[in-house]
């Protein structure tokens, strides 16, 4: 499974003002892998789909706040 | 036709008071990316796709409806109690002095809703590109929204829109698979 997000090192420029953010980020959800969704993949319960907001766990990409990064992440 | 069912797609609840998050997420609003861009978008473009794909643009137009809705929701709990001089600290003394609490078509900058947001080039591979792209920029929208606030419950409905947008664009994306594949051959999965 890819990752829902990469990360990038930009250049920090010697005399820049503000603090430097070193680590960028961005989303690559899972629409831009999965293709044609093949048959059969497996299904979320109705209700856990109505709150997820998609049947389908290989489309599920849940979305944090990338300034805040959760300890796994880190 | 439509058939209209009073409950929202999913709730929308508000934990805390911050009319200025109300400013910003009239973005999804009024705005280019917003709800109701991407409604009348798709419901306008079903005349001039081909068959298979008209079914798509009504499902997907409605459900931006019922988003517009979830947003409007948001915009009117978090200023429903404010006062004039609340409105104009969190940024919205402009908009209370043209429109009250009411809502408008407007996006985050107060620009108002314009047709010139939505494409309608009549090429079925040129607007399906359009679709999957505004489903992406309505999805990045929802994260800078999310980004900035810190109400677990706004946050909580924000995120079933972002991930509603991700189902789309895969949806359109299948759409244009659909217009490529050559006419009358079998497809194998």
């Amino acid at each position: 499974m890819p990752t829902n997000r990469k990360y990038y090192r930009p250049y920090i420029g010697p005399c820049d003002p503000c603090p430097p953010i070193r680590v960028k980020s961005y989303e690559t959800p899972p629409q831009l892998y999965l293709g044609f969704q093949p048959y059969g993949l497996k299904q979320f319960d109705p209700s856990t789909a109505l709150r997820k907001g998609t049947l389908w766990p290989a489309l599920y990409a849940p979305y944090t706040n990338p300034y805040e990064p959760r300890e796994e992440e880190e | 036709m439509w058939i209209y069912e009073k409950k929202l797609q999913y709730p929308v609840k508000v934990s805390k008071c911050d009319p200025m998050m109300a400013k910003f997420l009239i973005e999804q609003y009024g705005g280019a990316d917003g709800e109701l861009a991407a409604a009348l978008r798709y419901l306008n473009q079903r005349y001039t796709i081909p068959d298979k794909i008209i079914g798509l643009l009504t499902d997907i137009g409605t459900e931006e409806f019922a988003h517009l809705e979830m947003i409007a929701t948001m915009v009117y709990k978090l200023t429903k109690d404010a006062t004039a001089e609340e409105m104009k600290e969190a940024g919205l003394g402009a908009h209370y002095a043209d429109h009250d609490k009411a809502l408008f078509y407007h996006n985050a900058a107060g620009a108002p809703f314009t047709a010139t947001y939505i494409q309608a080039k009549g090429d079925p591979i040129t607007d399906l590109y359009e679709d999957i792209a505004a489903e992406e920029k309505a999805r990045a929208t929802y994260q800078w929204l999310i980004n900035m606030s810190d109400d677990p419950d706004i946050i909580d409905s924000l995120s079933f829109l972002r991930e509603r947008e991700i189902v789309h664009s895969q949806r359109f994306r299948e759409a244009v698979e659909i217009l490529k594949e050559d006419q009358g051959r079998k497809k194998v999965f």
